[in-house]
């Protein structure tokens, strides 16, 4: 027996869409649950079988993580050190972005090969000197040591260059003749056209700054000024036991990432498949 | 720096490109490369704990942390483990981006964007929250994944408390965060195979699934074989979910060389033999870069 046309693409939307409610499913549970158990009473999600949905809402393990654990704290410190690292590496890595693509200079190509070779030297090569260089400049403990080491960033210059070069000469030119320096260039022209990458450098920074442990976890010594993540996986140290709890933790540190993306998902998306070209 | 330098005598005006480079060179100067090569010197130091509060105490010795390091029996269990994350969990997480891929590239699918930004938000969260969310689900009495395997039959798994399994949960784990980054350069890939191949297949009376054998996977294939090695080298820098999760075990089943050159440096304190290792680690990407430069030599467009 064999189906008409209009059947067999029914059931191929069918099975197409069935496999996008188990894909989907799979990938939000985790979150979902999250969010459920952080509302639940404290025990209710040792259970079993595992209890879905709150049986009465309660908004406790929060009031206690704001109140007596202090967790507002470590998301403004968050906030500040992802803020501080996302406006600072955007005039760095910009700038260097797109003098890399758009002006000569003798050395320029060379120098770029050699940033381009340093892309495949993992981090944590570099981690135990800068550890002591951070020592040495008395930055260890602070925010500073943090920050700094990671501002200018090979792979943001690579985006802001690939972006970049598609401005036309004739545009920059233009403007020089007119007597514009070429900082002024840069900041009347350049800025304006390359924005679209800014957008994604900018989401990029703040994301990876944001969610990033190793380093925080290495300078950061005194727990008052331990970030989101740092301190998550302290408390989890102290109260593993307590689900809820260390669920609405969780919430508390993802939730600010999370919205940031539905919002700036374009340029977010825009920023893989740009960066993917090397 | 010699940047400046070199302009000084030849050149009256030190040329604008420079201006604008250097915030960014002489950071990755000071703070990344200058760093790297501190870390060869280092590694052939005896940096310890006194060292730290008087350097003048490290001395010179030559090899001997690499000698160490490899007689160490924990190293040779720290890369097993960290290859095995990296070669099992690499190759797993592109098959499933591509699923996804496929799934959303689908002409018939809707909510093609919805299903896009589902797929890919685990990838944008942080990573220490969801390795903890996942402890819970992977809780071995009132864990959400135990239940629902009990329902095709799956007795109770240890996920976490069995050395057998530890290490296939972080890949589960992991392959679960990281799925939607490839996705996303699988769906470019697949966007940029001209429709005229697969419509020529369907004409000469190809099934779907031939199509995707015969037009889809070897027009992928290069695509692919970049972002399994990329995600493999990414892979191989496994840090944060053993240290949230396990802790590095049981019975060290979880500890990563990261993890591991990070408790030598960071707990213990003894730098020298933690640059050694991160050395080691080094050598083992550079393989992993050579074998995708020499099979891809036009990378991942």
């Amino acid at each position: 027996m064999s189906l008409s046309r209009g059947q067999r693409d029914r059931v191929a939307q069918t099975a197409l869409h069935s496999a996008l409610i188990v894909f989907g499913a799979l990938s939000l549970i985790p979150l979902l649950w999250m969010l459920s158990a952080s509302f639940m009473a404290t025990g209710e999600a040792s259970n079993f079988p595992p209890a879905l949905i709150p049986q009465r809402p309660t908004l406790e393990h929060y009031r206690d993580l704001f109140g007596r654990l202090a967790l507002g704290r470590y998301a403004l410190n968050s906030a500040f050190v992802a803020t501080v690292t996302t406006i600072a590496a955007l005039c760095i890595n910009a700038s260097a972005g797109y003098a890399f693509a758009k002006l000569r200079f003798r050395g320029r190509d060379r120098t770029f090969r050699v940033l381009a070779a340093g892309l495949a030297i993992p981090v944590q090569v570099a981690m135990l000197p800068l550890f002591l260089l951070v020592k040495s400049l008395g930055l260890v403990n602070n925010y500073g040591g943090v920050i700094v080491p990671g501002l200018a960033s090979i792979f943001g210059i690579f985006l802001v260059r690939q972006y970049a070069l598609a401005i036309p000469d004739d545009l920059l030119d233009a403007a020089r003749i007119d007597g514009a320096s070429e900082f002024r260039v840069f900041r009347s022209i350049v800025l304006p056209t390359i924005k679209p990458v800014l957008a994604t450098l900018a989401l990029w920074t703040f994301l990876a700054t944001w969610n990033d442990f190793m380093w925080p976890l290495i300078v950061l010594s005194d727990d008052r000024k331990y970030t989101l993540p740092v301190a998550l996986a302290g408390l989890v140290g102290e109260h593993a036991q307590d689900v809820e709890l260390m669920m609405a933790g969780a919430v508390i540190t993802v939730l600010p990432v999370l919205t940031l993306f539905l919002f700036l998902q374009r340029y977010y998306v825009e920023g893989v498949t740009e960066g993917s070209v090397k | 720096m010699s940047v400046a330098g070199e302009s000084v005598g030849r050149v009256r005006r030190i040329a604008p490109g420079w201006w604008f480079v250097a915030p960014a060179l002489l950071l990755i100067i000071v703070f990344f490369l200058g760093p790297v090569i501190a870390a060869v010197g280092l590694s052939f130091t005896d940096f310890d704990l006194y060292a730290l509060a008087d350097p003048r105490a490290a001395r010179w010795v030559g090899v001997r942390n690499y000698v160490r390091v490899l007689h160490e029996p924990l190293f040779w269990q720290a890369l097993r483990n960290t290859l095995y994350f990296a070669i099992v969990g690499g190759p797993l997480t592109v098959a499933a981006s591509l699923g996804a891929a496929l799934l959303v590239n689908a002409r018939a699918l809707r909510w093609k964007a919805t299903a896009r930004a589902v797929f890919f938000a685990p990838f944008v969260t942080t990573l220490v929250a969801v390795a903890i969310v996942w402890r819970y689900l992977y809780h071995p009495r009132y864990g959400l994944l135990n239940y629902l395997l009990g329902y095709v039959g799956v007795h109770p798994i240890d996920w976490l408390g069995d050395p057998n399994w530890a290490m296939p949960a972080i890949i589960l784990m992991a392959t679960w965060k990281n799925f939607g980054y490839n996705m996303l350069i699988c769906i470019a890939g697949l966007q940029s195979i001209p429709r005229e191949l697969h419509e020529a297949a369907a004409l000469d009376g190809a099934t779907p699934f031939q199509r995707f054998r015969h037009v889809t996977i070897p027009m992928l294939a290069p695509t692919l074989f970049f972002v399994v090695i990329v995600t493999m080298i990414g892979y191989l820098q496994l840090f944060t979910e053993p240290y949230v999760m396990t802790q590095g075990g049981p019975l060290r089943a979880t500890t990563s060389l990261v993890l591991y050159m990070y408790e030598e440096g960071f707990r213990w304190w003894r730098l020298g033999v933690a640059a050694a290792i991160a050395f080691l680690l080094f050598l083992l990407i550079v393989i992993f870069t050579i074998i995708q430069r020499r099979i891809s030599p036009r990378a991942g467009t």
